[in-house]
């Protein structure tokens, strides 16, 4: 039993690896597909045509687009993520900080949205129909169906528009206190939570009412137990798997939410960046932030896979 | 035993009431997109208000936007961009992953499992990841915002629908079609498809508000549609400098993207039980 | 002496899909001595699970009490609380459901389960509670009566599940055990030992019960009174002698005329040529990948041969695993053999139906168990006959009309349901459309797969009528594949016993109804009869069951 739960482990992260091989493949095309010659739109207009032609073998764009895709791949490996096109500095180093913010951002909110989402969701499907159900889904549909950008706007004019409590739309750099630690990091926070926890209040709700509508839970109930011990001590035991799977799948979200948030509020995380680096066509920086965001939504997923295997007693 | 009403069946299309509203409000964005040129009660590049960010208004009913244009107007086109971008995105999305996934069902295999993976793997690069490496390296005009937003969507649609399809591929009577000697076309559309339509098109639903945020979200962003264009993101963004004051330009725009989107999933949740899930 | 439960004019309703209401139990009065078994006797749709269940005070989702008082042990269940329900289920009125191995938690030990009502209820200290499981395991006969609670139900056999589930309900000493169909999912050969062990717990300790059952021969062996159940209202009430022997009323006398079908009509003109029609030789067939010798990992079938005349008709018994269906199927073409021939009226068979001619598949047929998942819910009747007479046949407009009104008469439904879906239609009219199907064809042999198992008795008696009818008229032959003995028996000219992948025996009952091998001696000995004493006095050799019964 042991090996044969070590052997789904293992074909499970050999799938994960595949699939980021497919994506880095994907985004390096996308990006490679660029129309126009890189070496000219970087040279402008006035470049000789010498210079262009040093800079295409410089660049290795006279190669053909495969061994480029290697020779990248080579480099991401090494943790080389090539030169910015645009100020000539690695793009580790414009990364590295940035990466650690984005990080802290991501923690702070999870730590905030997993707890809260999982009381609503599991509580929620416990009194399933009752006014407080209804209430929880009515506004998770909500905030699933309006755009992120919206909730970061509802929350600045809330929050600092009429309430004047914190500031709007800026990030200050310099941090001294608890108080401005909280302010700063607050309507960002915030913002993602909602993102978040909406999906993932949603999911476990769903996952719970799976396992509440068994044979076992009505056995379980018709033994005299009363509803929230069938639901804890029979359902959640069986919904381990699939809310593993909601909590890793709706934390995902926290990708799309995270470049709406860091642009909107001026953060200085690794999202910025990127979106900062479309708008100037910096596609090794490009190329790169994607790649870290994708390994970090793939390990996510990754991990919930595992976690519903593990949690599976038939496999035990 | 379970109780079985073998003469229920017949049952009227009853609608709530919640989902005739959701129906109601796209009935009114789609009547106002398709005739919006003809009802705008302003050129949508015309500065009629000497204030930027005007407030509301008996002149204008919206208030102006950033650089004093009329808002009401500049939103029903908008309308058009919005809903028109998405529709389209939706219908090529829809219609590939659909055949896709059914053939993958029915042929299984190689075919099947290689088709997985590759789509699979794509749908595991994040929606909004996409969207910011094509814009950065193909740019984003109205026709490549539509293809890219139909590829994005593509896996998702081919995973729900080949799932349904392989349900419906273990019943008996796609095995009494297999062994009376049936076409695979015979068997997908003329044995599966009828059962799986429902589902398919409540899907069809909420792939529709997916992209629709997406599209909101890129356009938000400064990278979706372009001026001198503008759907109701865009105009999110190009008045986003109102917000502090807390003008209607940067407020409306983001309503009426959540009055489409949520009308949309009030209308899905509440279609009756028949249509929605048929195939169970 | 003071009835244990009293139930007085029940009324439960329930609310469809499209929010209509309708009454399920339309006034059901039932009382129960307290020591005493009743049974509630059916088809499906009769009421009688929802009406053991209100006796916990429980309806499942979209059902409500709506009429009548459930007086059990002086206390309404109808009046009180959810919360002294909950005080009285588990403790004075215990449950055993249908299927065990659904109803016990696939993440909790089995000895956790089974004491959790002691714990509920605060009855016993754990140790004791733990004692006190073994020794019902051990009253239950169940193999390691120490070890067996630790496991996982899924590393437990159907049958010790079934046990186990009695266990669950007898542990907290209840007035009433409701026994939901226990039996129903078990091979024959397990049920006997259930069905045992059952009964000599029950009239040990005394404790009343409602056992709710389809089936008259199980009932006979436990049951003391037996209330018989149609459409939520009660047909007729009597002590378990008097129904079996003395009917009045006709609904249940057509179902004890169904239990006992009548003998093959036609006798077997044994003097008559035998011609082959289709030959099975040496055929082996399973899942998994293959193997250095060409064959399956999983050999479901191994080395079958058999032969079916023209004109008459085979049967294929055995229990689940046996490998009865994948024969089936592997004769259809569906899973195609690993290695062995077929050949139909002299015609060499490929072993997929991809590989089969259109005519070759045309003069083979498969009719399936389930009606529900054999006929394509979202085309009418017209279409689901329509097709093949157009793909066969190449009939169209009056013709292929004409035809499917002939078919519909032939399996003997009104030609109105043409139009209807198969969703609108009875059980036992779906059934008989999907024969339909596999005449259209104008097969020369129909392989039939369980096609009996799922309907009601009384209905499975008049299918089984009709095909006889239509073998008649048409020269047909029929592969009868059923775990059903009388079933077979009613139909077959031949039978072949299977057991573990291998044909075990052929028997031709018109020559000798007695079969010679030890297992498919168990088999024919396990078949519920009739008779009240029938459980008690068979004998069986223990050495035998051991080796067979999977119990």
């Amino acid at each position: 039993m042991r090996t044969f739960v070590l052997n789904l482990i293992a074909h499970r992260l050999l799938i994960a690896g595949l699939t980021l091989l497919i994506v880095s493949f994907a985004v390096f095309f996308a990006t490679a597909m660029l129309p126009g010659d890189t070496a000219s739109i970087l040279l402008g207009q006035a470049a000789t045509p010498e210079a262009v032609a040093g800079l295409r073998a410089a660049m290795h764009l006279d190669e053909p687009a495969v061994f480029r895709f290697f020779r990248w791949l080579a480099g991401l490996a090494r943790g080389d993520l090539g030169t910015s096109y645009v100020n000539n500095v690695a793009v580790a180093d414009l990364i590295g900080g940035r990466f650690v913010n984005t990080m802290r951002l991501a923690g702070i909110t999870t730590l905030i949205a997993v707890p809260v989402a999982l009381t609503l969701g599991i509580t929620s499907a416990m009194f399933r129909g009752s006014i407080y159900d209804r209430i929880v889904t009515i506004l998770t549909i909500g905030v699933i169906s309006v755009p992120e950008f919206m909730i970061a706007t509802s929350a600045v004019l809330v929050f600092s528009v009429y309430l004047k409590w914190l500031p709007a739309l800026s990030f200050a750099n310099e941090v001294t206190s608890f108080w401005q630690v909280l302010k700063v990091y607050a309507m960002p926070v915030i913002t993602l939570a909602f993102v978040v926890s909406a999906q993932m209040i949603r999911m476990t709700r769903a996952a719970v009412i799976d396992t509440i509508n068994t044979p076992y839970l009505e056995a379980a109930l018709l033994k005299g137990a009363s509803r929230p011990r069938a639901v804890l001590y029979h359902a959640l035991p069986n919904a381990v798997g699939p809310i593993a799977n909601a909590i890793a799948l709706s934390l995902s979200y926290l990708v799309g939410g995270v470049i709406i948030v860091e642009t909107i509020f001026n953060y200085p995380g690794v999202a910025k960046l990127m979106v900062d680096g479309v708008s100037t066509r910096d596609l090794p920086l490009i190329q790169s932030c994607a790649i870290i965001f994708c390994i970090g939504y793939l390990a996510l997923i990754t991990l919930a896979d595992i976690v519903a295997i593990l949690a599976n007693p038939r496999l035990r | 035993m379970t109780l079985s009403t073998p003469f229920s069946s017949k049952v009227s299309y009853s609608f709530s009431w919640v989902g005739m509203v959701g129906l109601a409000i796209i009935v009114f964005w789609a009547v106002i997109a398709l005739a919006a040129p003809h009802i705008i009660p302003y050129p949508i590049g015309e500065i009629v208000d000497e204030d930027y960010f005007g407030p509301m208004s008996s002149k204008l009913l919206l208030g102006s936007d950033y650089l004093g244009r009329d808002m009401l107007s500049r939103l029903m086109m908008g309308a058009r961009y919005t809903v028109g971008i998405s529709l389209a995105a939706v219908c090529i999305a829809c219609f590939t992953g659909t055949a896709l996934g059914m053939a993958a069902a029915v042929i299984g295999g190689w075919f099947d499992t290689i088709l997985s993976r590759f789509l699979d793997a794509l749908n595991s690069i994040p929606s909004k990841l996409s969207g910011l490496v094509v814009a950065a390296a193909i740019g984003s005009s109205i026709n490549v915002l539509i293809v890219m937003l139909a590829v994005i969507y593509t896996p998702g649609a081919y995973r729900f629908a080949r799932a349904l399809a392989v349900n419906v591929n273990t019943m008996d009577y796609i095995t009494v079609a297999r062994t009376r000697g049936e076409s695979i076309l015979y068997i997908i559309f003329s044995e599966i498809l009828p059962n799986i339509i429902g589902p398919l098109l409540a899907d069809f639903g909420i792939r529709f508000v997916f992209i629709t945020l997406l599209l909101s979200g890129l356009s938000f962003l400064g990278l979706g549609v372009q001026p001198p264009y503008a759907d109701w993101g865009a105009l999110v963004h190009e008045n986003i400098s109102g917000l502090p004051f807390g003008a209607p330009a940067v407020i409306v725009p983001s309503l009426a993207i959540a009055s489409l989107t949520i009308s949309v999933n009030l209308l899905i949740d509440n279609l009756p039980k028949k249509i929605r899930d048929r195939s169970a | 002496m003071e009835n244990l439960v009293e139930i007085r004019g029940l009324k439960v309703e329930a609310t469809t899909d499209s929010g209509r209401r309708l009454d399920i139990i339309k006034g059901v009065d039932l009382d129960i001595a307290p020591g005493e078994i009743v049974a509630l006797i059916g088809e499906s749709g009769s009421g009688k699970t929802t009406i053991a269940l209100t006796l916990m005070g429980y309806t499942r989702t979209g059902c409500r009490i709506s009429g009548g008082s459930i007086h059990v042990a002086g206390k309404d269940m109808v009046t009180l609380s959810e919360r002294q329900r909950a005080m009285i289920r588990g403790r004075e009125i215990s449950y055993v459901p249908q299927s065990a191995a659904a109803a016990f938690n696939p993440t909790k030990r089995i000895i956790d389960q089974v004491v959790e009502v002691t714990h509920i209820h605060k009855l016993l200290p754990p140790a004791e509670a733990r004692q006190k499981a073994i020794s019902l395991f051990k009253a239950l006969s169940l193999p390691n009566p120490e070890q067996i609670g630790d496991r996982y139900p899924h590393q437990v056999s159907g049958g010790q599940l079934q046990r186990l589930a009695a266990a669950m309900a007898l542990i907290s000493d209840p007035k009433l055990v409701i026994f939901d169909e226990p039996t129903t999912a078990l091979d024959v050969t397990t049920q006997i030992e259930v069905l045992r062990a059952f009964k000599s717990v029950m009239k040990k300790s005394g404790i009343a019960g409602v056992y709710v059952s389809h089936d008259l021969a199980v009932v006979a062996q436990i049951a003391d009174r037996i209330l018989v159940l149609r459409n939520g209202e009660v047909q007729e009430v009597g002590s378990t002698e008097t129904i079996l022997n003395d009917a009045k009323h006709p609904y249940t006398r057509e179902l004890l005329s169904a239990f006992e079908p009548k003998p093959r009509g036609d006798q077997l003109d044994l003097a008559a040529e035998a011609k082959p029609l289709l030959e099975i030789n040496a055929l082996t067939a399973g899942y998994g990948p293959l193997q250095e010798d060409g064959l399956p990992l999983v050999r479901a079938v191994q080395e079958a041969s058999i032969t079916v005349q023209k004109g008459r008709n085979l049967g294929i018994i055995g229990e689940s695993g046996c490998g009865k269906s994948t024969l089936a199927r592997s004769i259809a073409g569906i899973l195609p053999a690993s290695s062995g021939k077929l050949t139909l009226d002299g015609r060499q068979l490929a072993p997929s139906a991809r590989q089969r001619s259109r005519e070759q598949l045309r003069e083979l047929q498969i009719v399936f168990q389930h009606a529900d998942t054999s006929l394509n819910p979202a085309k009418s009747i017209e279409d689901i006959l329509g097709r093949p007479l157009t793909f066969y046949h190449g009939m169209k407009g009056s013709q292929r009309s004409t035809r499917i009104d002939q078919l519909l008469d032939m399996v003997q439904l009104p030609k109105a349901l043409r139009s209807r879906t198969p969703a609108e239609l009875s059980g036992g009219q779906k059934q008989r459309v999907n024969f339909a199907r596999a005449l259209a064809a104008e097969p020369k042999i129909i392989l039939c797969d369980e096609i009996t198992s799922a309907l009601d008795t009384v209905v499975a008696a008049a299918v089984i009528d009709l095909l006889k009818e239509l073998q008649r008229e048409l020269a047909l032959s029929y592969i009868f594949i059923s775990h059903d003995l009388s079933v077979v028996e009613a139909i077959c000219d031949e039978i072949v016993v299977m057991y573990h992948g291998k044909k075990v025996e052929q028997i031709t009952p018109a020559i000798s109804k007695i079969p010679q091998h030890p297992y498919s001696q168990l088999l024919f000995s396990s078949v519920p009869k009739l008779d009240p004493n029938w459980l008690d006095s068979l004998e069986r050799d223990p050495e035998l069951v051991k080796a067979y019964a999977h119990a």
